[in-house]
């Protein structure tokens, strides 16, 4: 299973944390800290993958923001690099041509889909359309006119 | 109140904020503007300030405050309120914190919600966080979901059961029923969750493995399907339909197929088709091609069908794609056990991988090099693995070298190659060595005798280059002193024999004493070097004097051996030969794990040795002691002299023994003890004991053992006295006693002037 997914800007500012594991707060920015100065000093043709305590670390930067997941030793690196690149897809699909700034102003929303496509670690939809089409429907019951019109009520 | 602000604006705000103070102060000011809305119970708002928290939870503000809130977002009617209540609960709350059991209600009832996607929300919060006591509470509910005819639903009831069982693991068999017809589902997102959910059952319960055996004919014929089936947009990624679900079930045959051979065999074809058929351009294809191949590893196949898996792998190797040559060696490295001639084949690959540019792949291809050398190959793979060593970063210099002693240990082909293989370790990455190896090569060294002049040869050869690498000089300084006649006697048969000089060698060894590159540790080798060299050269004066030197050093330890070999020249002329002799073979009492080495040869007084000190032959460190340095100045530290007892005291029942002892290099101090004892009917309770000293001495007195002397000589009370003496002169002592005996103080003054000459000169 994954461990956990970070999402973190080129600086090292976090954007998204989902943790499949508990974890105290202590430990989850043990983590977030440790994730950041492996990833980040790498050089940009390096392998996207490194071993770090006793998880597998596949990690992959998609214009300014780094995609970093925590793999079990059974876990197949090369079909995780396959499931953060699904996601960047969704999110690309739903925001329309995705940027840094989307997933900073609808944080919530980046993480609600990203339950739509993980849960507890592992896969949940393969499909493309049906985590798309389930985003759109579930933000109707919004209850606001103005939120399903995309204007945040909050 | 005014309405609290929104959430997009409070982050654009934020991010005006040109200083980390700045942001603080926004912060806290929005931060108590939440607090105080959430005092005053706000509906309406609730969800949006909850929003906030959660943004400023993400820059790393604490947001503890709105855990409760979140609940209460949860059990509103609003899907709003409950979209962001669950999300703050899996945000803001862990099973660590008791409040997270109120949710277990909340979730209880929305599982049953009208509404899928409520329903949806609760599946998603159990499964991701639920603690062991929530999976207890509504296992039952997550089990009916299971087998709803709502495939959004069902999926995520298969993944929330997983979670379950992981937390509960005795749960794992109320959801068997409802796995019954799980795998003959259309919708690909029930069918993967459904392969999880199978998978995890499989792997903790070998019963549950057994019984699902027999769906290996069902994902033989689902996988083919994958393969075989036209373009699917939904689930197409590169002209690969559905990698995501071939990957999940290639690894539940992987579990089947293991040590089965009726399920080896129904898979055999399936796999070789994968195998075979995967486009490898793209990393899709690649994913499922290196699942394949660790489940051919795995399961009982036919030898056809793993030496394909290992071209596999031999392919991934010249891949362009870093990714795919790092998962091919780590591949390789859980094979080269089981197949290991297989991956014998692919070794020259494998030693190219050492000079990719990539760190991880570096790393990957230097384990697995290691442990490809065998007997065959030593030779050849040495070359590379020290060249290796010669261009490595740092990180990989102190593991590298340890696999080089390791395997050339294991494989040498002659003594001559392992020493110099050594050679070339210790001065292309001597300080990366481990503290152990200095001993280990000290012990292959004195055991390959015919060699030693060509070691200390090509050891003193190398401490002329470069004296800046310690475990390389202290080895040297050692083999120096020990084979020191050998290299002035030009003896050298493997080589051709250079010509030196006593003074040279001394020349050398008094220079890495005065050099500052050399630690502490490297000067205690050279200068016990020089001194052992004095029963090897003949100019046994120039040692003199560079020992008396050191007698004087600020390092203690240096100067202590100093000292010590001082006295030998004084005091010990005639014991300097056999102390000083060459060290016999030595025997490893160990032989894996730490080792340890005894020192086998019968020098003198081992009683004595054996009585005044712990044997430090025997020490039961990880790491081999180098003794030899130790035990020749330790025997003259434990030599004792025999000096005679004597009564100082010895009235109305109150005996008083002085005992010597000069186990102290330094001989102007006198060890004295005390023993007291008492001959009465009774005991002699505080007792004190004094002494005086004339004023050229120096007088310590150590805590006595008791103050009580019992009754009819039952036991003595003892007292260390310490008497410093330097100008020698005549020992006198003036002593006081007092103590209780029967009820009545006693007093007495006394003077000792019998002592033994011994005992001062």
């Amino acid at each position: 299973m994954i461990r956990f997914l970070l999402l973190f800007s080129r600086q090292g500012k976090l954007r998204l944390q989902k943790w499949f594991t508990p974890l105290t707060d202590r430990e989850k920015k043990k983590v977030i800290r440790d994730m950041t100065m492996l990833v980040l000093p790498r050089p940009p043709r390096s392998s996207n993958f490194v071993q770090w305590r006793d998880l597998k670390i596949v990690y992959k930067r998609y214009a300014s923001l780094y995609f970093c997941a925590g793999l079990e030793q059974h876990d197949n690196e090369l079909l995780a690099l396959e499931v953060l690149h699904r996601y960047v897809e969704l999110l690309d699909k739903y925001f329309g041509n995705v940027c840094e700034l989307d997933i900073i102003f609808n944080f919530e929303k980046a993480y609600f889909i990203l339950d739509e496509f993980l849960m507890g670690g592992e896969i949940l939809e393969t499909s493309k359309l049906a985590v798309g089409a389930t985003m759109e429907e579930a933000d109707t019951l919004q209850e606001t006119m103005e939120e399903y019109m995309s204007k945040p009520a909050y | 109140m005014p309405a609290p602000i929104r959430l997009r604006e409070l982050i654009r705000t934020i991010r005006t904020a040109r200083t980390q103070a700045e942001e603080r102060e926004m912060i806290q000011k929005e931060c108590a503007a939440i607090r105080s809305s959430f005092r005053e119970e706000d509906n309406t708002y609730r969800c949006r300030n909850v929003a906030k928290l959660l943004y400023m939870h993400m820059l790393g503000y604490p947001a503890h405050f709105g855990q409760l809130e979140c609940l209460k977002l949860i059990a509103s009617q609003k899907f709003t309120d409950k979209r962001i209540g669950y999300l703050g609960a899996m945000l803001l709350l862990d099973e660590r914190q008791d409040v997270h059991l109120l949710m277990t209600n909340c979730i209880k009832n929305d599982l049953n919600h009208s509404t899928q996607y409520v329903q949806g929300l609760a599946l998603c919060t159990l499964g991701c966080m639920g603690s062991s006591e929530m999976c207890r509470d509504l296992a039952g509910e997550v089990e009916k979901l299971l087998k709803t005819s709502n495939s959004y639903l069902r999926k995520k009831a298969a993944l929330c059961a997983v979670h379950v069982i992981r937390k509960v693991p005795e749960l794992m068999e109320m959801f068997l029923p409802a796995t019954k017809n799980l795998l003959s589902e259309k919708n690909h997102g029930v069918l993967h969750t459904s392969v999880v959910l199978l998978t995890e059952m499989c792997e903790r319960s070998p019963d549950m493995l057994a019984h699902f055996r027999k769906l290996v004919p069902q994902l033989v014929r689902i996988l083919k399907n994958l393969i075989m089936s036209g373009y699917s947009p939904e689930h197409d990624v590169s002209g690969i339909s559905d990698p995501f679900l071939q990957v999940r079930i290639l690894r539940l045959l992987r579990i089947l197929g293991k040590s089965d051979d009726d399920s080896s065999e129904a898979m055999n074809d399936i796999l070789a088709q994968v195998a075979t058929n995967t486009e490898t351009s793209k990393n899709v294809g690649n994913a499922i091609l290196y699942e394949t191949v660790l489940t051919i590893m795995d399961i009982k196949s036919e030898s056809g069908l793993r030496v394909l898996a290992i071209n596999i792998l031999g392919r991934f190797l010249l891949n362009n794609d870093k990714n795919i040559r790092y998962v091919a060696l780590t591949s390789l490295l859980k094979t080269v056990q089981t197949d290991h001639n297989a991956v014998q084949r692919h070794r020259s690959t494998i030693v190219d991988c050492l000079k990719d540019l990539d760190v991880s792949i570096k790393r990957r291809a230097m384990e697995l090099s290691f442990a490809l050398v065998n007997g065959n190959n030593i030779r050849g793979m040495m070359k590379e693995l020290l060249y290796f060593l010669d261009s490595c970063d740092p990180e990989f210099k102190a593991d590298c070298a340890s696999g080089v002693f390791l395997a050339a240990e294991k494989y040498a082909p002659s003594k001559r190659w392992h020493i110099d293989t050594i050679m070339r370790v210790l001065t292309t990455a001597g300080s990366y060595v481990r503290d152990d190896s200095v001993p280990n090569l000290i012990q292959l060294i004195t055991n390959s005798v015919e060699m030693h002049a060509y070691t200390v040869q090509r050891l003193y050869k190398a401490l002329l280059d470069d004296i800046s690498q310690q475990p390389l000089v202290q080895v040297a300084s050692w083999c120096i002193g020990e084979y020191g006649d050998l290299l002035v006697s030009g003896q050298c048969e493997e080589e051709e024999p250079i010509q030196v000089t006593e003074d040279e060698v001394l020349d050398v060894l008094e220079g890495l004493l005065v050099s500052n590159l050399s630690t502490p540790v490297t000067r205690g080798y050279a200068l016990t070097a020089i001194m052992k060299l004095s029963t090897r050269f003949s100019s046994v004066n120039r040692i003199k004097k560079v020992v008396s030197i050191y007698g004087s050093s600020i390092d203690v330890e240096l100067q202590q051996r100093a000292v010590e070999y001082n006295a030998l020249f004084k005091k010990y002329d005639h014991m300097r030969p056999a102390l000083l002799e060459r060290m016999p073979i030595m025997e490893k009492t160990a032989t894996n794990g730490p080792t340890e080495i005894v020192q086998t040869n019968g020098e003198t007084e081992p009683s004595v040795v054996e009585s005044k000190h712990p044997p430090p032959v025997t020490q039961p460190t990880n790491q081999v002691t180098l003794i030899s340095q130790s035990f020749n100045y330790l025997l003259l530290l434990t030599l004792c002299l025999g000096i005679p007892p004597m009564t100082a005291y010895n009235k109305n029942g109150l005996k008083i023994d002085f005992t010597f002892e000069r186990a102290n290099p330094n001989p102007n101090i006198a060890v004295i003890t005390i023993h007291a004892s008492n001959s009465t009917e009774a005991d002699m309770t505080d007792f004190v004991f004094q002494a005086a000293v004339p004023k050229t001495f120096q007088l310590q007195l150590l805590s006595p053992s008791s103050n009580v002397v019992p009754a009819l000589n039952q036991g003595t009370v003892t007292q260390v006295i310490r008497v410093l003496n330097p100008q020698k002169q005549q020992l006198r002592m003036r002593i006081k006693l007092t103590y209780t005996l029967k009820g009545s103080a006693v007093q007495d003054l006394a003077e000792v002037n019998n002592f033994p000459p011994q005992s001062w000169q």
